[in-house]
């Protein structure tokens, strides 16, 4: 009965970055004449098709440039969440045993995990890997081991270099993964891919379109294919490739990788004001990650964090009631967990970490971007402490 | 016009009292809770119900959101269920849900996000007395009349409801659907509780969280007749499912002993009584005389009683009501007030056999 509504033209607070970004105008830019022009398929045997094969190989080039790997080690997926259970089926299928990953993976992670009859290892207060769980959880048995490089809702960096070293030792046989899909604007992960044998990115996190991404399988690492038929990839991903959203995708990785060391302290400096900020109008909030008990004077040390995020709880607020009144003030942000029927969950990740229930049912992410702007942290500033304090009066 | 939150279930008299309400020219809101988590198959809650919501709020243009009231449900609602049963009494669900989640969490809610009014699609309306006193009285369409699960609505939440389609029938609801070319138009009432699975039934879903008790079955004289897997399951006035023969007016639940687990069956007469205890009496506004029409289940026959301090007198013998089941007041077609059944025991009147 009623047409679409129209997409709103007026520009919003974005600090959403973590769930997803707006794509690079040079990453659109590359796409169009692919979808009108350019839309070979690469595996066919013409002037077309060899074509497409080009943008192909120059994108796979452009990724392991990217990702510190090299061209032939690069598989294209359909996304983030695809990579990661590649990661885990697809190395379970080649060397079949049991997967072990940490308590806070991303569900992409955690399902395929669970659903192998994986071990799942604790973390700290902070949310960091429990390295002496992870030894206790390494034998001969394990094949594959993932941890993520940094995490979805509270932004928290693993210590991976002491995880491989570990795995390593204690179970030589096994395949280290990490979910790098929150990673890419905020951290080198060519050094972190030189460490590991599997990584997982997702282009629409880093400027990209969305429904394409890739897995690193370094040469050492053997997958199965989870979509068979059709043989691309070298076998590993079967299916036409998504050629413009390929193509689309190493633009934006290689403008990310590029604009990454002034991208950093730019938006760690917008983060630090946004949180303080908030830290300072409120009381009755926990930040999570960082020494409960701050501020003691000094600036709060959050290099344990990506750049981009302002992860925190609110006492006696509930996040689905805060987030409908940010938005009333064009602030979109997020809570970080939520489920299928669009419902607001109690955060594994939290959990995980040891935080109250109730405290956990008020966490809010803010997440910046390369986009992200003075005004945008203005306006949360002003928003955030307002919706806190009328949900503590009135809710 | 007003800011109005409307709670959609996702089923098709909550989508037509949104519509209803864009129609009137209001600032409207979409909200479907989610309430339950676990299997179920009979109500709401499910992901489908959460898209046709949604879908429904697309059509109609209006904002959607969805929020978890689970915790809640479970402290309010489920939770009492299975302690309900488990101590012998009859859970009332809705009007629970109604009281704590609907009425009170998502208002408090509501208050603090600004809206003005709470729609929701019940089968009700509010009618205004002289005297500015809000009364929840009949839907118009009897047969699908919901005042009996609203009948906990006091003063300050009657003003700030709103029951869009209790003034049309079912029949006009789904007509209005059809034209607006709602998705929801054809879907069917929900049935039973929402939270319990139609196949396996509360059997199932108490001996999950229970340990059901088996049950001898006697007669008035105290002499065994049968078993029962569950005292839990077993209902007063309760007639199927005990596995019987015999005359059919003999075999009713006249009477259960949850500490002896023994259940007493008999003829149904044995059921009648002249007066009914009533807990919790609340009033909607200020005690009203009676006589009243009370009604003792949701789609019962409204019965002429007085009120003798919390106990009822039937003008004519009814049959006892099980412990905890809802008792409402009603004049004409107004609810005045409501509490629960209280133990059998305490008030059963002998009345002369036949």
């Amino acid at each position: 009965m009623t047409e679409n509504a129209e997409l709103r033209q007026t520009p919003y607070h974005y600090l959403d970055n973590a769930a997803t970004t707006a794509i690079r105008p040079a990453a659109l830019e590359v796409m169009i004449p692919l979808l009108e022009h350019g839309y070979g398929n690469p595996s066919g045997a013409h002037r077309m098709a060899r074509e497409a094969n080009r943008v192909l190989d120059d994108a796979r080039e452009t990724m392991a440039d990217a990702l510190g790997a090299q061209p032939g080690e690069i598989v294209f997926t359909g996304g983030g969440t695809e990579a990661d259970n590649l990661a885990i089926s697809g190395v379970l299928e080649a060397s079949p045993g049991v997967p072990v990953c940490s308590a806070v993976e991303h569900h992409a992670v955690l399902e395929p995990v669970e659903h192998h009859g994986g071990r799942i290892v604790g973390v700290d207060a902070a949310g960091v890997l429990d390295l002496d769980q992870l030894g206790d959880a390494l034998d001969d048995q394990v094949s594959v081991v993932s941890v993520m490089t940094a995490n979805n809702e509270t932004g928290m960096l693993q210590p991976l270099s002491d995880i491989v070293a570990m795995v390593r030792k204690r179970a030589p046989q096994a395949l280290v993964h990490t979910d790098a899909v929150q990673a890419l604007c905020w951290v080198d992960l060519a050094d972190v891919a030189a460490d590991v044998d599997l990584l997982s990115v997702s282009a629409h996190k880093f400027g990209g379109p969305k429904g394409v991404g890739a897995l690193v399988v370094r040469d050492r690492a053997t997958v199965g294919a989870l979509a068979k038929g059709g043989g691309q990839e070298r076998g590993r991903r079967g299916g036409t490739h998504n050629v413009a959203g390929i193509a689309a995708m190493a633009v934006a990785a290689a403008q990310t990788v590029a604009e990454r060391p002034t991208a950093v302290p730019r938006v760690a400096a917008l983060r630090d004001r946004l949180a303080d900020g908030i830290i300072a109008a409120v009381d009755g909030v926990v930040e999570s990650g960082v020494p409960i008990g701050f501020p003691s004077g000094g600036p709060v040390d959050r290099s344990a964090k990506t750049a981009n995020i302002c992860h925190l709880c609110f006492e006696g607020v509930e996040s689905e009631a805060l987030l409908f009144l940010l938005e009333k003030h064009d602030v979109m942000a997020s809570a970080a967990s939520s489920c299928a029927s669009g419902a607001m969950e109690p955060s594994h990740v939290l959990a995980a970490m040891g935080f109250d229930r109730a405290l956990a049912f008020g966490s809010l992410r803010l997440s910046l971007g390369y986009g992200t702007t003075d005004a945008d942290v203005d306006a949360a500033l002003e928003a955030v402490p307002a919706a806190v304090q009328r949900l503590r009066e009135r809710g | 016009m007003a800011d109005i939150l409307v709670a959609m279930s996702g089923g098709v008299d909550s989508s037509v009292a949104a519509a209803l309400l864009v129609s009137q020219g209001h600032t409207v809101t979409g909200v479907t809770l989610k309430l339950w988590g676990g299997e179920s198959d009979s109500g709401c809650c499910s992901v489908s119900d959460v898209d046709d919501a949604r879908r429904v709020a697309q059509q109609l243009n209006i904002d959607h959101h969805v929020f978890n009231f689970g915790d809640d449900f479970d402290r309010f609602v489920v939770d009492p269920y299975v302690a309900d049963h488990s101590g012998g009494r009859t859970p009332n669900p809705c009007v629970e849900c109604n009281r704590h989640i609907k009425f009170d969490k998502l208002f408090r809610r509501a208050d603090a996000l600004g809206f003005d009014l709470i729609a929701t699609g019940h089968h009700a309306r509010i009618d205004d007395e002289p005297g500015g006193v809000r009364r929840i009285a009949r839907g118009a369409d009897q047969a699908k009349d919901q005042s009996y699960v609203l009948h906990m609505l006091d003063q300050s939440q009657l003003a700030r409801l709103s029951f869009p389609v209790g003034d049309i029938t079912k029949d006009e609801v789904r007509t209005l659907a059809n034209d607006l070319g709602l998705r929801t138009a054809d879907k069917p009432d929900s049935q039973d509780v929402c939270f319990i699975h139609s196949e396996g039934g509360r059997q199932v879903f108490l001996g999950d969280r229970i340990a059901l008790r088996p049950a001898t079955l006697v007669d008035g004289d105290g002499t065994k007749v049968g078993e029962v897997d569950s005292i839990e399951l077993v209902t007063l006035g309760q007639r199927k499912g005990l596995n019987l023969g015999g005359d059919a007016d003999r075999r009713y639940v006249v009477d259960i002993d949850h500490d002896q687990a023994t259940v007493t069956v008999g003829h149904r007469d044995e059921l009648l009584v002249a007066a009914q205890k009533i807990d919790d009496l609340e009033w909607s506004h200020e005690p009203v005389a009676g006589p009243y029409l009370v009604q003792v289940s949701a789609h019962g026959q409204p019965m002429q009683a007085m009120l003798d301090g919390d106990t009822l007198h039937w003008d004519a013998p009814q049959r006892r009501v099980a412990p905890g089941q809802s008792v409402v007041l009603y004049h004409g077609d107004r609810v005045v007030g409501g509490g629960t059944a209280g133990r059998a025991e305490a008030t059963a009147v002998t009345i002369d056999r036949r």
